[in-house]
């Protein structure tokens, strides 16, 4: 008898229909996986199930967790329910704890809510849950908080919150989006083994197809609030009847057409470079420690030439970042942009040739500009040409968008809309190297496919560098000629990225690989 | 989009006292400046429509007056707190973290540190009463206030993205600081600019409730209230008029102020639906 069944769901917001149509199956003690990019209703499947609809939602069809309806159920009965039989895990670790509470009474809370033990017993069921979700209690007593805790860390209390009763289902909502591959990879590795020995059954919500690839027994993939394709994971990502999962599919590991440049002209040279912080002094009269985030970096960068750099947060990849936009200075070594040094006080020309691509597509305009203010912003550097209405609108056509864009606010436009509206204020001077900062990190994969063509095909068009930074090695894979793996500061492995990839020599580049979900077609 | 409640209510009320001391460089029923004994103490009739006071002055026409001093004395002060204390803030956040930034919060620090009433009374005690004495006075205790509320908002601004791409485009921290931070924050300055308003009025009451606000015989309504004090007992619409022209523009600015809040604070209005 099947665990959960869900049946011609169909739900709307205010009028407007979110999901139609949702019919799915989890038998107990499977990996379900719920595939789909944002906006498909993957999360709102799972939020109806567990009964947390948003106001105004009118919802139809049928949910039966064994033979009880959940949709019928009182709200009473499903908080009941929530926690005992269906366990959450959300996606980001940061807000999902609450940082005024131990570890220990958090993962406790949920048994003494639903009265399963008292006060004393649920501190030992608390303890036997976090060391079973690899927090054991030398390194982690009770008492610590949130805050002291990494994000892999917070994510492990979440899975003990969410196991702390044994439910029969747990629901995943991306769990692993906001971490680090390696830690990603720890983290399905302690799901899939919840699954294998305390046999819960498993919805997993992403929208990673190598993610479920390598976990889910069975895959539905969503699109507009529909199930298109589900079955079998190794069948459905044979047969890929539908032409959305075939796209989807494309998309996850689309390499983008570029031709190689062989022009050895150097624009950027990063010589020994050494950037720490002040961290707080231990003792009035002690010297204060400071915490060294890049720590020797050289490289070389040549015209028309792709490099990435890849690494978790943390390595000091932004901090490299920052000094190469001449926004914060070194401490130590020096940083040479057409053999001028790049400082924060560099003179404006000079920075005219180097222009930056942020990672969030909400936070990287002032809401209250016009789009044509926007893109013109760079001017600042030069002098606002006569003309310049006419370059936005140059710019604003070269990334597909249109002039008549240029009068618009930035919350018209889509997260792929914004990104273009950010490389079209990159481009507007012309500049002879872009830093993308994770540029493509926040987009879906479609939409992230259609931005590397764009990158690729901009980059020939304009004899473009690019400095391609990101935490994502198969982005880093398709799109770079040569990559730096950087960890703690240092840049531990160099070279072509075909090669790198193929043949990693130091240990931390084979971890990544190693980590980094792999998407293969079970056959052609 | 549909206006909170609070807003049309409190600006109705506040307009309505706007419209008076507005009116009253035009016209009013009465002279304030006349005296006639004759006519002491009269209660409300239709010819004087709260009374006179023991000098035979027309309150209705004092409220009136008042009106303007109070609000005049607000505009003033709540100007004097935005004006430096808005640059301060930003300043200070621009240079987050620096000394610059150390000296201009522990700066506000002190200010806020003293009881503000106390040395507003200290500073027209020894330049000698006056209401521009009273707006110096109340207008110092507004710098803190606008200068933290500019910080605390900049400071959230000045780690976004938009920030850096303004950075890597050259731009000072002047220049991002009018352009870019200034507009993204006016909405948390109007709120509280706003709130200060109705403080300012009720300082300025209190400042010429002890005699050191607006000197006689130009009326304020702090000082009516302060005069009618010993003829409470007979006379009580002496108290009366003025106090209710107190809390209702208070109630009035408080509730613009909650109705701003809610019509400008994009999470809020997002959960109106």
């Amino acid at each position: 008898m099947s665990l959960l069944r869900v049946e011609n769901l169909n739900l709307s917001i205010h009028g407007t229909p979110i999901l139609s149509d949702v019919s799915l199956t989890i038998q107990p003690g499977e990996i379900f996986g719920v595939v789909g990019e944002s906006g498909s209703g993957k999360s709102m499947t799972a939020l109806s199930v567990m009964g947390l609809m948003p106001r105004g939602a009118a919802v139809s069809g049928g949910a039966l967790l064994d033979d009880i309806d959940l949709l019928a159920s009182s709200e009473a009965e499903l908080c009941d329910l929530r926690g005992r039989e269906i366990g959450m895990i959300f996606q980001e670790p940061m807000t999902a704890l609450n940082p005024v509470k131990t570890i220990g009474a958090q993962v406790a809370e949920t048994l003494i809510v639903h009265g399963a033990a008292t006060r004393a017993e649920a501190i030992l069921v608390a303890r036997e849950k976090l060391d079973r979700v690899g927090l054991p209690a030398e390194k982690f007593p009770m008492d610590r908080y949130p805050h002291e805790l990494s994000g892999g860390q917070r994510q492990r209390v979440g899975i003990a919150m969410a196991i702390a009763l044994r439910p029969r289902l747990l629901i995943a909502d991306e769990p692993t989006t906001a971490l680090d591959v390696t830690t990603q990879a720890q983290i399905l590795a302690l799901l899939k083994s919840l699954v294998d020995e305390e046999s819960m059954a498993l919805m997993m919500i992403t929208h990673d197809l190598a993610v479920v690839s390598g976990l889910a027994d069975h895959v539905a993939v969503m699109q507009h609030g529909r199930i298109v394709e589900s079955g079998a994971t190794a069948q459905v990502f044979r047969d890929m009847k539908h032409p959305y999962t075939r796209q989807l599919f494309a998309a996850s590991g689309h390499v983008p057409t570029r031709r190689q440049q062989g022009k050895k002209d150097r624009i950027l040279a990063v010589q020994e470079a050494r950037r720490s912080y002040p961290l707080p002094r231990k003792h009035l009269f002690h010297v204060q420690p400071r915490f060294v985030a890049v720590d020797g970096v050289s490289f070389e960068l040549y015209r028309g030439e792709n490099l990435g750099l890849v690494g978790e947060s943390g390595c000091g990849k932004s901090t490299l970042t920052r000094a190469i936009l001449g926004l914060d200075d070194l401490q130590g070594g020096e940083i040479r942009l057409f053999d001028k040094a790049v400082t924060s006080t560099m003179p404006r020309s000079e920075r005219a040739r180097i222009q930056v691509v942020f990672q969030d597509p909400y936070g990287s305009f002032n809401p209250r500009w016009r789009v044509a203010d926007l893109v013109a912003e760079p001017f600042h550097l030069t002098q606002l040409p006569p003309n310049w209405r006419e370059k936005v609108a140059d710019a604003l056509t070269s990334v597909g968008l249109s002039e008549n864009d240029m009068e618009k606010y930035v919350h018209e436009f889509s997260g792929g809309q914004r990104q273009r509206i950010a490389i079209a204020r990159a481009l507007i001077l012309r500049p002879d190297l872009i830093v993308l900062d994770e540029a493509v990190s926040a987009l879906d994969v479609s939409i992230r496919a259609q931005i590397l063509d764009l990158l690729a095909d901009l980059s020939a068009r304009f004899d473009l560098s690019y400095l391609f930074i990101s935490h994502d090695l198969s982005v880093v894979r398709a799109i770079t000629d040569r990559v730096l793996v950087m960890k703690s500061g240092k840049i531990v492995e160099s070279g072509p990225t075909t090669e790198v990839f193929a043949n990693p020599q130091h240990p931390y580049t084979k971890e990544l690989i190693a980590a980094t979900p792999k998407l293969e077609r079970t056959s052609a | 989009m549909r206006l909170p409640r609070t807003l049309i209510l409190g600006s109705v009320l506040f307009a309505i006292f706007l419209f008076a001391a507005l009116m009253s460089f035009l016209w009013t029923p009465f002279d304030v400046e006349t005296l006639a004994i004759a006519k002491k103490l009269k209660t409300p009739s239709p010819e004087f429509w709260f009374g006179t006071d023991h000098f035979g002055r027309d309150i209705f026409s004092m409220i009136m007056v008042g009106a303007r001093t109070s609000i005049a004395v607000a505009v003033v002060a709540v100007g004097i707190g935005i004006l430096l204390g808005v640059p301060l803030g930003l300043w200070a956040a621009a240079n987050h973290g620096g000394w610059l930034d150390e000296v201009i919060m522990r700066g506000n620090d002190l200010v806020f540190a003293f009881p503000s009433l106390v040395i507003a009374i200290l500073i027209t005690a020894v330049f000698g009463p006056s209401a521009l004495n009273a707006i110096i006075a109340i207008g110092i205790f507004n710098i803190p206030v606008f200068a933290r509320v500019a910080r605390g908002g900049a400071l959230s601004l000045w780690t976004l993205e938009y920030i850096l791409s303004a950075r890597v485009a050259g731009k000072n921290k002047l220049r991002i600081s009018v352009e870019h931070i200034l507009p993204n924050i006016a909405n948390l300055l109007i709120v509280q600019g706003t709130i200060q308003f109705s403080v300012g009025i009720l300082a300025e009451a209190a400042l010429s409730y002890v005699g050191l606000g607006a000197q006689p015989p130009t009326p304020s309504w702090g000082r009516m209230l302060a005069d009618s004090q010993t003829m409470i007992s007979f006379a009580p619409h002496l108290a009366l008029f003025p106090g209710f022209a107190i809390v209702l523009t208070v109630l009035g600015l408080n509730l613009m102020g909650d109705g701003l809040r809610d019509l400008l604070d994009p999470r809020i209005r997002r959960d109106r639906g």
